[in-house]
């Protein structure tokens, strides 16, 4: 290295500096959003932005996303620098509930439209009491089950409503062979947790009584309603494709996509990813028991959008949440994003057949939250990270249903004492 | 003698021995080029089949070069790298000599102080840090992440150079003082030339973390005008769903410039035979 | 060593001069944040404010065992990482690094480079690629595998318990291989041809010349590389944390210190990230490379005999 191009090298940093805070200084009114949806990108930049931007011509928005690996991690370092954006993603329950504890969120109580959201809408992203929520709500998201409509017609299979239907679909669908039966893989673990046991749990552990009851120290993990759906994920082991221990979540998506695989427990995210699929589709909630139960689903509520304290864009940045309450940003949103259900308690009307599919379901079963969500991940050792661990242990043979349940209730004794 | 040392059965079985080596380390980049040329199903599909007229599909540089300034990011990334690669090989290589050539009270500790660094992942101190890039007005400038790679590239530069100036003949330096030669020249004119293939393994060391990290950037110089390739390539990786064409054609062009900044520095390791050789 | 004329001069300026530059940077930027952060391990966060809680959180790693069984995991599977790094890669990298440097080989720079170039990669491309090849749905393995009859070798190792540490050392040791290869290279380049020659006249060549010639010569090399494998090993995380996500899975089974300490420090998922207790599980790292590394610089790097050429 000589040294001309070492001293260019300085020039073009000192460069950059001085260009670097001449945009910033110029830059009044830009909000930057924080967020970790990547995935989001193209549809923030050439749908959402120009439609609020049309509306608010003074203010400009840049939409930033991170990996969602880091995403917590780099929040965190640049909200305790003071270098963050002004509008930041909130992830649902402690994460934010921290944030805004530490002061880096503020309440949202006083933004227009935050009546339109309901109790539980809000409670990812309220204080314990529910009296201060600090983001507003943008969307949940709904468990279920994506079929190979070709694959069932071919099969004579029907939709399976109860438990009992559904193992004698897979118990065909396996005899046939053409198809994996259950497109599942336990290497990610999250998706043993989230697609599996939070999945079909609902309707064994009757959905938000359940959860409730378990917050209350009223029922453990170790009691049946909540071994049970072990039980039954147990059961999928043998009819999940070969070598499941090592399908990450990209593989098990990528399988379905390719029509090699029969039923695929979804989130209702993964709708648009299967859209160019060369197959037709179509979704089922989780089986009931037996016929005339009610059904239960996961509706989660998954992301919303709080403002950064030490935002010096506070006025616009406010304007923006307001216009994220409006019915108008729920409908682009949700349309664009099939299978980011809007938390608004108005109807939207949504195109996507298979988004409506997901979300008739809100009217036919009652709805509920992931049972490790509120209060109960709060200690060491985590019961989320636990539930992961533990259902992939399950779904891999090496602990029994009993054993994993035992394992979570005495990790969740170990610290949480109900009711104090 | 000499018949032993080129003996033709002999080097064809080291050939052999070092061709399968090769194939275990190419046929997997192999792997991530042929498919960053193929569509998205044919990826997952059939990954061991080369692209064919029907599978073959930019669709992942088309992506690429869509999204944002790559070309300028590319620059970006450069401009970190080499920056660092300098003050890291500088500073290193004076350091290293002096705790190497003299013998100072606290030698040996400062000699382990300096290897601190190795110790524990400087991501840990990153709020500090950013502490100090914001202090002193350095977010989203160049020089922010040159100083932290630089910090992070000294503790390895200090250690693998000392070692290697530990064995640079005394005498050669005992009759340069006899001429005359001040400490400094004694470090740029001969041990400096002397230490060649240690400098360039080092120079490759230190690149490699610095071109691939996402971390700093992310933190430091998340500013379009400061965007490195692997910050700019992130962007493809989502919480659902990853544009896999996207990140393999990111990552398959973000492999050439290394490359030849490592085909640079490794001319040096030659250069550095010939130059010992003659002493 | 040139000390006794050095020592006679007063005041050698020239050695503040060299050890400065490189002193102040890596002192600003890294060792004050760094120190920074390991204090908190001697703290604890209440209501928003740091109270100083000296051992405790210490004994909570050591004495709660919703903590140390974590620990010890992570250290044991962390001496295995080790352990098969030291069997595999050092000795790889010498073998290669011997073979590339007899003279009049020819394509030398071409293999240097092949085997450099995984380490060059970033851990996405890594990570994607082996996940790839050893997945059992698309079958790049299995079918490699089904051509040669070993298909009945092959299993899903990178999701069970008993073998994805291991799986996950050995693309470690792919990556990195360079990293020994290109340092004994180096080293053997500098043993001078006078040395070679003078070996050749008393008849020591081939494989004994290695062996009794050329190995003593770069011993303080093949130190080096320990070292950093060490250093390397003990910090590692990147690898296992992009092939296996931060809950280093299955079961924990590849769960190294560095996966445990970014868990911790900057939480995960629904878990909040705990600065105290990550800056104690980060002071143990230290401490354990710590001790490593003054063993390597105070009882084997002194006593190592150096060849001077």
């Amino acid at each position: 290295m000589n040294k001309p191009t070492i001293r260019s090298l300085i020039y073009a940093s000192v460069a950059t500096a001085v260009l670097g805070l001449a945009t910033a200084a110029q830059a009044q009114t830009t909000l930057t959003i924080e967020s970790w949806r990547n995935d989001d990108l193209s549809i923030w930049n050439e749908k959402i932005i120009p439609a609020f931007e049309k509306a608010h011509p003074d203010i400009k928005v840049v939409f930033q996303p991170v990996a969602p690996t880091e995403y917590d991690a780099a929040l965190g370092a640049k909200l305790a620098a003071g270098t963050a954006g002004d509008i930041i993603a909130c992830r649902p329950f402690d994460k934010s509930l921290q944030l805004f504890q530490k002061g880096n969120l503020t309440s949202v109580n006083d933004i227009a439209g935050m009546d339109k959201f309901s109790a539980v809408a809000k409670a990812g992203w309220s204080t314990d009491d529910g009296k201060t929520t600090f983001c507003v709500p943008v969307a949940s998201v709904i468990h279920g089950f994506i079929y190979n409509k070709d694959a069932f017609d071919k099969l004579g299979i029907q939709v399976p409503q109860t438990e009992d239907e559904f193992f004698a679909a897979l118990d065909k669908i396996k005899a046939d062979g053409t198809y994996t039966a259950i497109d599942l893989g336990t290497k990610d673990m999250w998706e043993a947790a989230t697609m599996g046991y939070q999945n079909i749990g609902p309707n064994y552990w009757h959905g938000e009584d359940g959860r409730l009851a378990l917050i209350a120290g009223k029922s453990k993990l170790t009691d049946p309603e909540w071994v049970e759906p072990y039980k039954v994920l147990a059961k999928w082991a043998p009819y999940m494709g070969d070598g499941y221990k090592a399908q990450a979540y990209p593989d098990s998506q990528n399988l379905f996509s390719l029509g090699r695989a029969a039923i695929y427990p979804a989130g209702s995210w993964d709708i648009s990813q299967f859209k160019q699929a060369e197959f037709k589709q179509g979704a089922f909630p989780p089986p009931v028991k037996k016929v005339g139960d009610t059904c239960y689903i996961s509706d989660h509520v998954d992301i919303a959008l709080g403002m950064n304290a030490a935002s010096k864009n506070a006025e616009a940045a406010k304007t923006f949440l307001t216009w994220v309450a409006t019915p108008e940003f729920a409908s682009i949103y949700s349309n664009a994003l099939p299978g980011f259900f809007s938390l608004q308690s108005g109807a939207i009307d949504l195109q996507d057949p298979m988004a409506k599919e997901f979300v008739s379901w809100r009217g036919k079963c009652k709805s509920t939250i992931r049972s490790t969500y509120q209060i109960l991940s709060r200690g060491t050792p985590n019961l989320e990270n636990e539930t992961w661990v533990a259902s992939a242990n399950v779904l891999n043979g090496t602990a029994t249903p009993d054993e994993a349940a035992k394992k979570l209730q005495d990790g969740l004794d170990s610290w949480y004492k109900p009711g104090k | 003698m000499n018949r032993a040392r080129s003996s033709p059965l002999k080097s064809a079985l080291m050939h052999l021995a070092l061709g399968a080596y090769t194939l275990i380390c190419l046929a997997p980049v192999a792997l991530v080029i042929m498919n960053s040329v193929k569509s998205r199903n044919a990826i997952f599909g059939a990954p061991l089949m080369p692209p064919t007229p029907k599978t073959f599909d930019l669709v992942g540089y088309v992506t690429v070069i869509g999204q944002g300034d790559f070309l300028y990011y590319f620059l970006n990334s450069l401009i970190v790298t080499l920056g660092s690669i300098v003050f890291v090989l500088l500073f290193g290589a004076m350091a290293a000599f002096a705790l190497s050539e003299y013998r100072f009270r606290g030698n040996t500790l400062m000699g382990l102080y300096m290897a601190l660094g190795i110790m524990i992942p400087i991501r840990l101190g990153t709020i500090a840090i950013l502490n100090i890039m914001v202090a002193t007005r350095l977010v989203n400038t160049h020089l922010a992440l040159i100083l932290v790679y630089t910090a992070q590239g000294l503790p390895l530069a200090i250690f693998i150079l000392s070692e290697f100036m530990r064995q640079v003949s005394n005498d050669l330096k005992n009759a340069a003082r006899i001429d005359g030669l001040s400490e400094y020249a004694i470090f740029f004119k001969l041990v400096l030339p002397l230490i060649r293939p240690a400098i360039a393994t080092v120079a490759v060391f230190t690149m490699i973390p610095i071109w691939n990290d996402l971390w700093f950037p992310l933190i430091l110089a998340p500013g379009e005008a400061t965007k490195t390739v692997t910050l700019g390539a992130q962007v493809f990786i989502g919480q659902y769903v990853t544009n896999w064409n996207a990140v393999l054609a990111a990552l398959s062009l973000a492999i050439l410039p290394i490359l030849v900044l490592y085909l640079l520095f490794s001319r040096q390791l030659i250069r550095g035979l010939t130059a010992g050789a003659v002493k | 060593m040139s000390d006794v004329e050095t020592l006679r001069r007063p005041r050698r300026w020239h050695i503040a001069v060299f050890l400065a530059p490189a002193v102040l940077v890596y002192t600003a930027i890294m060792i004050v944040p760094l120190a920074d952060t390991l204090r908190l391990a001697l703290f604890r966060s209440t209501d928003n404010a740091q109270t100083f809680v000296g051992l405790d959180n210490f004994k909570v790693l050591f004495g709660d065992p919703r903590w140390s069984v974590s620990f010890w995991n992570a250290l044991k599977n962390n001496v295995i990482f080790f352990v098969i790094h030291m069997l595999i890669q050092n000795p790889v990298g010498i073998a290669l690094a011997a073979m590339l440097s007899v003279p009049k080989l020819r394509g030398t720079a071409f293999y240097r480079t092949s085997f450099f170039l995984p380490t060059m990669l970033s851990f996405v491309i890594v990570g994607f690629t082996w996940k790839l090849i050893l997945s059992p749905i698309w079958g790049v393995t299995p079918t490699l595998l089904g051509l040669v009859h070993l298909k009945w070798l092959f299993g899903p190792w990178l999701g069970q318990e008993t073998t994805a540490l291991i799986t996950l050392a050995l693309i470690s040791v792919w990556q990195y291989v360079g990293v020994p290869m290109m340092l004994i290279y180096a080293a053997l380049l500098s043993i001078p041809e006078e040395v070679i020659e003078a070996a050749e006249l008393d008849g020591v060549t081939g494989p004994s010349q290695f062996w009794k010639i050329k190995l003593p010569l770069i011993l303080p090399t093949v130190g080096i590389c320990s070292i950093l494998t060490f250093v390397g090993n003990f910090n590692a995380f990147d690898l296992i944390y992009s092939a296996q996500g931060a809950l280093a899975g299955p079961n924990f089974s590849a769960d190294i210190l560095g996966t445990f300490l970014y868990r911790t420090f900057f939480g995960f998922q629904l878990q909040l990230g705990d600065q105290n207790m990550g800056a104690t599980i980060a002071t143990m790292m230290f401490l354990i490379i710590l001790t490593g590394v003054a063993v390597y610089l105070f009882a084997i790097q002194r006593r190592m005999r150096r060849y001077q050429f």
